[in-house]
């Protein structure tokens, strides 16, 4: 395994995923933008378990709540489910093809967006307009090239 | 990596995987609550916003790029018919001030008159905008400014149209605005044509602001303007909050719910003004002369002063 020489590519996968969802986008986009951060540690979840786990997709979590101003503990809450449910199926996901895989994912991410929903009514916060709930749908759409783009970055200098 | 798809493996066994989850989760709960709650945990938190500045920054490059690039490719016509309506717009507003300020010079005369004091002029600030886009529940602006520039809690932000919001959290270099459409706020105001006073809340679209509780005898129309009332003294009063659009009644059918349009440009704009120190602002208004052809010259807008004559 490559950890020594790619252990600087997790945060970085974090820091671009959080700035992607920062990016000002024209409104009529703005239910679209798909969840970056939760498809970058669904990645790592099922290709490198023994370094992130729940902790780590916690502080995700943490640092993506100060970032975009939510409630400070909400996305450490629906990240560490994802991790949860990801850690779970890890050994069928895993060897899923690519567009099981994403199926999955999008199925993750409407679930992420549920618990989402019930923290809001649970806190009294008002909720996210419906067109938000397209995201997930773009976010599978993702998956597959982000999946082979962190692939190739991850293992690109070994072959 | 084990080349195969074995069931589960029995990592650390499922039921120490799930306390863990417990765990976090407790802690993400408890997080919530706090936050939720406020108090310490929302100072602690101003302290941790520090630390996400420079992402905040980094994020809004593109955009700040893509400003740049456009202003650098504007062609010359461009720039010249941009300045020739900015001059024009310059004259109309400068003959509309002229005729203000004797409105303004009459004004004083008459509270004067009537013992009533205080009628101070605001002070305003110039803030760019941050362009990020935050938790979209919410609506709410980061300004690239912070106490080091002199922001402060509670500041009322306006912008040419009127009122915007109110700055809700101050760092040393950034601070954040909460607009005026967002749920959790609300603005005492009053009907500009009769004085009725109601109270206008955010309803979390940027075109839509919600009065409530509108008195069904209370004569409040379509059309109506609505301005800030100054009462609670958070916002000063006179600024521009909306116009009525709709009215229909609300649940209990003793009541009528007004729907306003945003006077401000809520949705576009670089910049904000931070209103200073305020309390009183010239009531503005007065229906303007029509915005079309300038009147031939305002005597003069800028005071000509005598400049120089200072080595």
């Amino acid at each position: 395994m490559s950890r020594g020489r790619n252990s600087w590519l997790f945060p970085v996968t974090v820091l671009v995923a959080l700035l992607l969802g920062l990016l000002p986008l024209p409104a009529w986009m703005q239910p679209f933008r798909p969840y970056w951060l939760a498809l970058v540690i669904a990645y790592w979840l099922i290709e490198e378990p023994e370094r992130i786990g729940l902790g780590i997709a916690f502080a995700a979590g943490l640092a993506a709540d100060l970032a975009f101003g939510s409630l400070l503990g909400e996305q450490a809450l629906r990240l560490t489910v994802l991790a949860f449910i990801v850690q779970r199926f890890r050994s069928q996901l895993r060897f899923f093809p690519i567009p099981q895989q994403a199926l999955a994912i999008g199925g993750l991410l409407l679930n992420d967006r549920v618990v989402s929903a019930a923290v809001h009514l649970a806190i009294g916060e008002p909720q996210v307009p419906w067109a938000y709930w397209w995201a997930p749908l773009l976010g599978m759409l993702l998956w597959a090239p982000l999946f082979l783009l962190l692939d190739g970055l991850r293992l690109g200098r070994q072959n | 990596m084990p080349p195969y798809a074995g069931p589960p493996v029995p990592r650390h066994g499922d039921a120490a995987g799930t306390l863990r989850l417990l765990g976090w989760l407790a802690l993400a709960i408890a997080l919530i609550v706090l936050d939720h709650r406020g108090g310490w945990l929302s100072r602690m938190r101003a302290q941790a916003a520090l630390a996400v500045q420079p992402l905040w920054r980094l994020a809004a490059l593109p955009s700040e790029i893509g400003a740049e690039l456009r202003s650098g490719a504007a062609t010359r016509t461009q720039l010249q018919r941009e300045n020739e309506v900015l001059r024009n717009a310059l004259l109309v507003s400068g003959a509309r001030l002229a005729r203000l300020q004797t409105a303004a010079s009459d004004n004083v005369r008459l509270t004067g008159m009537l013992g009533a004091v205080r009628r101070e002029g605001f002070d305003v600030q110039l803030v760019p905008i941050l362009d990020v886009d935050l938790d979209p529940t919410h609506q709410r602006l980061v300004l690239d400014a912070g106490s080091r520039d002199g922001v402060r809690m509670g500041q009322s932000a306006v912008d040419a149209g009127g009122l915007l919001g109110q700055v809700v959290a101050v760092t040393p270099t950034t601070s954040t605005l909460l607009l005026l459409t967002d749920p959790d706020h609300a603005v005492p105001v009053l009907v500009q044509r009769n004085g009725i006073r109601l109270v206008a809340y955010g309803t979390g679209r940027s075109d839509r602001i919600e009065l409530a509780n509108v008195p069904i005898s209370g004569d409040v129309r379509i059309g109506d303007r609505v301005v800030t009332s100054g009462l609670g003294g958070r916002f000063p009063p006179g600024f521009p909050v909306g116009t009525v659009s709709e009215l229909r009644p609300d649940e209990s059918r003793a009541f009528l719910v007004g729907e306003l349009k945003p006077a401000a440009q809520l949705d576009r704009g670089r910049d904000v003004l931070l209103l200073r120190k305020v309390i009183a602002a010239p009531m503005p208004t007065l229906p303007a002369p029509a915005a079309s052809g300038a009147p031939a010259k305002p005597a003069s807008i800028a005071t000509p002063s005598p400049t120089g004559a200072k080595p």
